[in-house]
């Protein structure tokens, strides 16, 4: 057989195995956040095994979910894959909009996601978005400050040693604040910290038959105790401050404690953007003794919508994103402390992990959270910071805003409870909850 | 006396509009700054003005990270081809309203802008719907022709109150010379109104290059323009400001660089028949 026969024929039986497994052009929504950034950067990895290629297409968090909601609602088939949150995974996957992830390879190994995080993204048994990286939320602290003021942080602190330790550590003539909290209203931000935090006061979105619960007394004991301590020992300008600004007083060293997302702990000890690198310390978020802490839990995972063209090409590509490969390739790449953390056990019985500083409270911190049961009291929702239905983020966002207007100092918390009670109920009865 | 009230008068003025004008551009001096800064000095308190250590890191990451000339190009198709279709279809609209009125011109004019006041989000779905339909979703044709209809009614009233400047007996002469109305429009009316027409390419150039609403909302990774290349740096989860500062430095550089060279004729179009 001739060199040119012999090229001839390899070149057809090469077409002929790879049979409909064509290279493809997947466009994948993201939002902006230095995982999924790293993993922008390593998506040659993934086109080198698989001969697809990938488009990007990046957004800031509000408005990828606006844009990714039209889409799938209109059917609009703009994306191939669409990164999503635990909130939208039930809803869309109730609605028949996301494609299951049920036959993922032997090799992917499901079974090694966190139950947590599986659970959170799963609807009647089902998974329906792979996670990428999740969180919880913990208590960052000073060590330093905590030391000045005499005080040892405990590994699961109550929130009235934090109230306490807070107030000793505020100096506000060098500018400490003893803590500092989110205040910005909208549901994911100050409206996220609030409802977690009313969980360990015992309160709860909704009765069992979706009756607003903002008249109870566990709720004024949350908001009280959150404005009185954030009055006291909490920066200026508190109510319009979220995620960042509230980094950004860290960094700086300007808050003796932080809650928030354990994803702020590789910030916040990075010498290179923080300046209290080497002082700072982990604690469990605060409880109340009710059996519930003031934790949540969330993921940025990846879905398929439905109706995709590409489905085959989004299943490898999910499965190499949310892969053990693809952490221990991060790891080679940028060290263990960059890789995505929060979604596989793997990564946190591996030793090298285990030597990271924060990796062992976000785990705590992660396991801690039960999105089925995350009231003192029963609910008929899911979620632990949100209730995994479609009306929860108008209602809020509205709620929210009442709340930042307490903490602005334009209105009371019974007068911001009251609002919240009878907008919250109006809501649910248009729905048809009530 | 009187000479040095003038003089006075006219240092206070300038002394005003040179404080009102930085006072309106310290914004974009603060974000192009903050480009070249570290995250850690982008962030710092107090704030550094121009005490840093100056780096172009953050312009050789947003680069490396992101195609920007694909951005650029979709900009400049986008907002071009919105302004260019728009002031087609607005000159024989305006030329209408203003030399052939009706007992309803006035009435189709307010109608016109009334339709500015209705929030673009509660037409979004519609629309998404329509372009899935004709397939133009994430589609160049698709952003020039909604840019071009979401800008139609400032483009119609702006020529409109251009064309009302011009007497009518002139456009009447060219007629009884024998011009058609094709020639009427384009060899007499439009060669008049230059000034008025150059303003309102530019502005509505502008207006379209900075729209941020349907050029997020209907495009994905085919037609995105600029907009989307600063929102893809934009984060409620970490601190990215010296990168979204550069991002921006980057979208706003051509525009703003037109609007220097072009703001002779930028104001006098927009001052054009103000003062009689």
């Amino acid at each position: 057989m001739s060199f040119r026969k012999a090229s001839f024929a390899a070149t057809a039986m090469t077409l002929v195995t790879a049979g409909g497994a064509l290279a493809e052009t997947l466009t994948i929504a993201t939002v902006n956040n230095g995982d999924m950034i790293r993993m922008q950067g390593l998506t040659q990895d993934f086109t080198d095994r698989t001969g697809h290629t990938v488009e990007w297409v990046t957004l800031e968090e509000n408005v990828l979910r606006q844009r990714v909601t039209t889409d799938i609602a209109a059917k609009g088939g703009s994306f191939d894959i669409m990164t999503i949150g635990m909130y939208e995974t039930p809803i869309w996957a109730a609605n028949g909009w996301l494609v299951p992830l049920d036959d993922l390879s032997a090799e992917y190994d499901a079974d090694d996601i966190l139950p947590a995080m599986a659970n959170g993204l799963s609807h009647e048994g089902t998974l329906y978005a792979a996670p990428f990286y999740g969180e919880s939320s913990m208590l960052m602290y000073r060590t330093d400050l905590m030391e000045k003021a005499g005080l040892e942080m405990p590994k699961a602190p109550t929130w009235q040693f934090v109230k306490e330790a807070a107030a000793a550590m505020t100096d506000r003539d060098n500018d400490i604040n003893g803590i500092c909290l989110r205040g910005k209203a909208g549901w994911g931000e100050g409206g996220a910290f609030i409802t977690a935090m009313s969980n360990s006061f015992g309160a709860r979105w909704f009765d069992e038959d979706w009756n607003a619960q903002f008249d109870t007394q566990a709720w004024a004991d949350t908001l009280n105790f959150y404005v009185d301590m954030m009055t006291e020992s909490g920066p200026a300008g508190y109510a319009t401050n979220g995620f960042n600004e509230n980094l950004s007083l860290f960094q700086q060293g300007k808050c003796g404690m932080w809650i928030d997302a354990t994803v702020a702990a590789s910030f916040v000890t990075n010498p290179n953007e923080s300046t209290v690198a080497d002082k700072v310390g982990f604690a469990l978020a605060p409880d109340n003794g009710l059996g519930k802490r003031s934790n949540w839990l969330w993921a940025w995972a990846l879905a398929i919508p439905a109706g995709t063209q590409k489905e085959a090409a989004a299943k490898e590509f999910i499965e190499w994103a949310t892969s053990k490969s693809y952490i221990e390739l991060v790891a080679a790449k940028e060290g263990w402390a960059n890789v995505p953390p929060g979604t596989r056990t793997s990564l946190y019985e591996n030793p090298e992990y285990q030597s990271v500083p924060f990796a062992q409270m976000t785990l705590d911190s992660i396991l801690s959270a039960d999105p089925k049961n995350p009231t003192v009291d029963p609910v008929p929702y899911v979620g632990i910071q949100f209730a995994a239905i479609p009306e929860f983020a108008g209602i809020a966002t509205e709620v929210s805003q009442e709340f930042s207007a307490v903490y602005a100092g334009q209105q009371t918390v019974e007068e911001a409870l009251a609002k919240a009670q009878a907008l919250t109920n109006d809501a649910m009865e248009a729905a048809g909850y009530r | 006396m009187a000479r040095a009230v003038t003089r006075n008068r006219k240092i206070v003025n300038t002394a005003l509009a040179w404080g009102i004008g930085l006072l309106i551009f310290f914004p974009i001096l603060w974000t192009i700054l903050t480009s070249f800064k570290t995250e850690a000095q982008a962030i710092s308190d107090p704030p550094v003005f121009l005490a840093f250590d100056w780096t172009l890191e953050n312009y050789g990451i947003v680069l490396e990270r992101s195609n920007y000339m694909r951005f650029l190009w979709n900009s400049v198709i986008i907002a071009g081809g919105s302004t260019v279709l728009g002031i087609i279809v607005a000159v024989p609209a305006a030329w209408s309203m203003a030399f052939v009125p009706s007992r309803r011109t006035k009435d189709i004019l307010l109608w016109m802008l009334s339709t500015k006041m209705l929030p673009a989000v509660g037409v979004l779905y519609p629309i998404y719907l329509i372009f899935i339909r004709l397939g133009i979703l994430d589609s160049r044709t698709g952003l020039v022709i909604v840019l071009m209809l979401m800008n139609l009614p400032i483009i119609v009233w702006m020529l409109y109150t251009y064309f009302r400047e011009i007497p009518g007996e002139i456009l009447e002469a060219a007629r009884m010379d024998g011009a058609s109305l094709k020639n009427e429009i384009v060899h007499v009316l439009m060669p008049m109104a230059v000034p008025g027409i150059a303003s309102t390419l530019l502005l509505n150039f502008i207006l379209a290059w900075n729209e941020a609403f349907w050029t997020l909302n209907l495009t994905a990774a085919n037609a995105a323009p600029l907009t989307a290349f600063i929102a893809s740096y934009s984060s409620p989860e970490g601190l990215f400001f010296a990168k979204l500062s550069a991002a921006s430095t980057m979208a706003i550089a051509p525009i703003l660089i037109l609007g220097w060279f072009s703001q002779k004729q930028l104001v006098s179009g927009l001052t054009f028949g103000a003062v009689k």
